[in-house]
């Protein structure tokens, strides 16, 4: 970015002083921009498994506008105190949350090179300041002064704190393979062809990543996790007291979190901003201009980025798709996933890909690679061909109702 | 001033400011809040010095962990007589005795450290891999260990202020051979973790619900 304002000319005084201004204001931008998407996405999403449209009245048949609408009610909504609640822990509460999923940011490279801060260690950091958010979650659940939110809020943190153990563990997985925590680094370990994936690397490697994926689901409060949001116990759990615009800071912290998870895994599994097809393309199209500055990979990054964003925004995706697919789990059998099951899980991959690390000779591991990417490849293509071509049906006559319908319709 | 000098005096008013607030609220919850934003400026703090690992496991070990410990304890025994502190005259005064002596205490001990280590080149910042260092400093590799650090017992005891950077692979300083001693952190370590997990299974157990003999007897 300081190398891009000094090319536009500006002196470098004030190029280094508005680039982190300027990062930072895109960062906000992309977040906020997300998280509208997402809302929209969520809703679309939630009606298509349900067999029902979604939004389709504001802003024409998708209902685009639609996000904005709620945006101006939240707005508009009475900012309501209850009477117990303490005023200072109350207010508090959603800036935590938010500052927490929203800080992570700084470390996450959109390519290579392309973070607002390129830290050594940056998925610690990462996982660091997300862990930061449970402190906003305890304060609105305590300050809101009522039992349905204290329960709830208490229940959050004790599973939000519990996941963040094993998915510690499966981040060190590929941390592991790669040698250092870096994520720029571990995201440029992965470039040129997909089978180079940390997700093909190894038996353990895969494991790590869906471990990963599942215990990133339970720390973002999101389905079959989301005992936060069970109307049908809770109310609403820690946010039962909050409305308008104080609530809409809690779901962008959410958004913004599942947002930085779905990147993490990206990254240290998927190839990060890699095409999977291509060498790093900051390379292919590289073009230094005579002032030294390369316009090429400019270009190359901004395509790199592309690709980051809409890899993250499938795995987000497919976070909404479970939501809306599996039932909401019970807090007993929350932690016991986690301590009975994931906890043990991801030890033994952390040991299995140390052990790989150290044992397996390099050709066989190439070999394990390159089949294990093919067969994932060809499942891939197989599931994607049985679902276009299978053919939707109309219901069946065995269903007495139907046949007596489709008898008067012929 | 430049920007270092500026954001330092931000965050050390900010956890300055939080750290009076834990000991001024009345609230107990309130003051673990408090407490909240003094740890996250100390990790604060330790972002602008470069050591971005030590600031993360800051966050990390104390505001994810140590405090949302801490608050849950608070919160679910804040019984009657806990949720408004009311603090006599007289414990304000041995307080605020026993927190001016032990400033005394830091600011002596800290005060001859007079050569502020600026990081004003952006590379050697970003370079920093402060993680790397650790890993080598506990395991006990020797170019890890500064030659302040490694010395042999018999030397005299450095003058106070007179901490200069030396090359720390010389083998010779004014003339005299020095032999080189490693520092392995790692058994200290382990020793304090597993202090620590004693001192956790001894908590745990004084805290066990205790079963209540007089009401099985009312119930018989």
């Amino acid at each position: 970015m300081v190398d891009l304002l000094k090319w536009i000319g500006l002196p470098p005084f004030i190029a280094e002083a508005l680039s982190p201004i300027i990062q930072v204001a895109l960062l906000v931008g992309f977040v906020l921009v997300s998280a509208i998407y997402f809302i929209w996405l969520e809703r679309k999403v939630a009606g298509r498994i349900q067999d029902r449209l979604g939004p389709t009245r504001v802003g024409g048949k998708f209902g685009w506008l639609q996000t904005i609408a709620d945006g101006i009610k939240l707005l508009v909504k009475e900012d309501l105190i209850p009477a117990d609640a303490d005023h200072m822990l109350f207010r508090l509460g959603p800036y935590i949350a938010f500052c927490g999923s929203f800080g992570a940011f700084i470390a996450l490279p959109f390519a290579d090179g392309w973070a607002a801060r390129v830290l050594s260690i940056s998925v610690f950091f990462m996982l660091a300041v997300m862990s930061s958010e449970v402190f906003g979650i305890i304060l609105a659940g305590y300050g809101s002064g009522s039992k349905w939110a204290l329960f709830g809020g208490m229940r959050e943190a004790a599973q939000m704190v519990s996941y963040e153990v094993p998915m510690a563990v499966c981040v060190l997985v590929p941390v592991i393979v790669a040698g250092s925590m870096d994520l720029n680094y571990i995201a440029n370990q992965q470039n040129g062809g997909f089978w180079n994936w940390y997700l093909f690397h190894d038996p353990f490697t895969f494991g790590a990543f869906w471990t990963y994926f599942t215990c990133a689901t339970a720390s973002c409060k999101r389905a079959p996790f989301d005992l936060a949001e069970a109307e049908s116990e809770l109310v609403a759990g820690f946010h039962t007291e909050y409305s308008g615009l104080r609530w809409s800071f809690f779901f962008m912290a959410e958004y913004a979190s599942m947002f930085a998870v779905s990147g993490i895994a990206t990254l240290l599994f998927l190839g990060g901003w890699n095409t999977g097809l291509t060498p790093a393309l900051s390379h292919v199209f590289s073009h230094p201009l005579e002032s030294g500055f390369d316009i090429g990979a400019l270009f190359g990054n901004l395509i790199n980025v592309a690709v980051f964003i809409v890899k993250s925004w499938l795995l987000v995706f497919v976070m909404m798709w479970v939501r809306w697919t599996l039932p909401r789990l019970r807090i007993d059998q929350v932690m016991m996933t986690c301590l009975k099951y994931l906890l043990p899980i991801s030890c033994v991959l952390l040991l299995g890909v140390s052990v790989w690390q150290v044992l397996v000779p390099t050709a066989l591991e190439v070999w394990v690679r390159v089949i294990f990417a093919a067969a994932c490849l060809l499942i891939v293509l197989w599931t994607g061909f049985k679902i276009v071509s299978t053919p939707s049906m109309l219901p069946t006559p065995s269903v007495p109702a139907f046949a007596a319908a489709a008898k008067r319709d012929q | 001033m430049d920007l270092t000098t500026f954001l330092f005096y931000v965050l050390a008013a900010l956890t300055g400011f939080s750290a009076i607030g834990v000991v001024v609220t009345q609230n107990i919850v309130r003051a673990a809040a408090w407490l909240l934003f003094a740890l996250a400026g100390t990790a604060g703090i330790f972002f602008l010095l470069g050591a971005d690992f030590v600031g993360a496991t800051q966050l990390l070990v104390y505001v994810g962990g140590t405090l949302v410990l801490v608050v849950f304890g608070v919160m679910l025994t804040a019984q009657g007589p806990f949720i408004n502190l009311r603090i006599s005259a007289i414990e304000w005064a041995v307080a605020a005795g026993v927190g001016l002596v032990l400033f005394g205490v830091l600011a002596v001990a800290v005060w001859p450290a007079t050569t502020p280590v600026y990081w004003t080149d952006k590379d050697a910042h970003r370079d920093l891999a402060s993680s790397a260092i650790l890993g080598e400093s506990l395991l006990g590799i020797e170019k890890a260990t500064p030659w302040w650090r490694a010395r042999h017992y018999s030397d005299p005891a450095p003058r106070p202020g007179s901490r200069e950077r030396k090359d720390i692979t010389a083998l010779s300083v004014n003339g005299i051979d020095r032999p080189r001693t490693r520092v392995a952190y790692l058994l200290p370590f382990e020793i304090v973790s597993v202090h620590l997990l004693v001192v956790l299974i001894g908590a745990a157990y004084l805290a066990r619900a205790k079963r209540r003999r007089t009401d099985v007897e009312q119930l018989s």
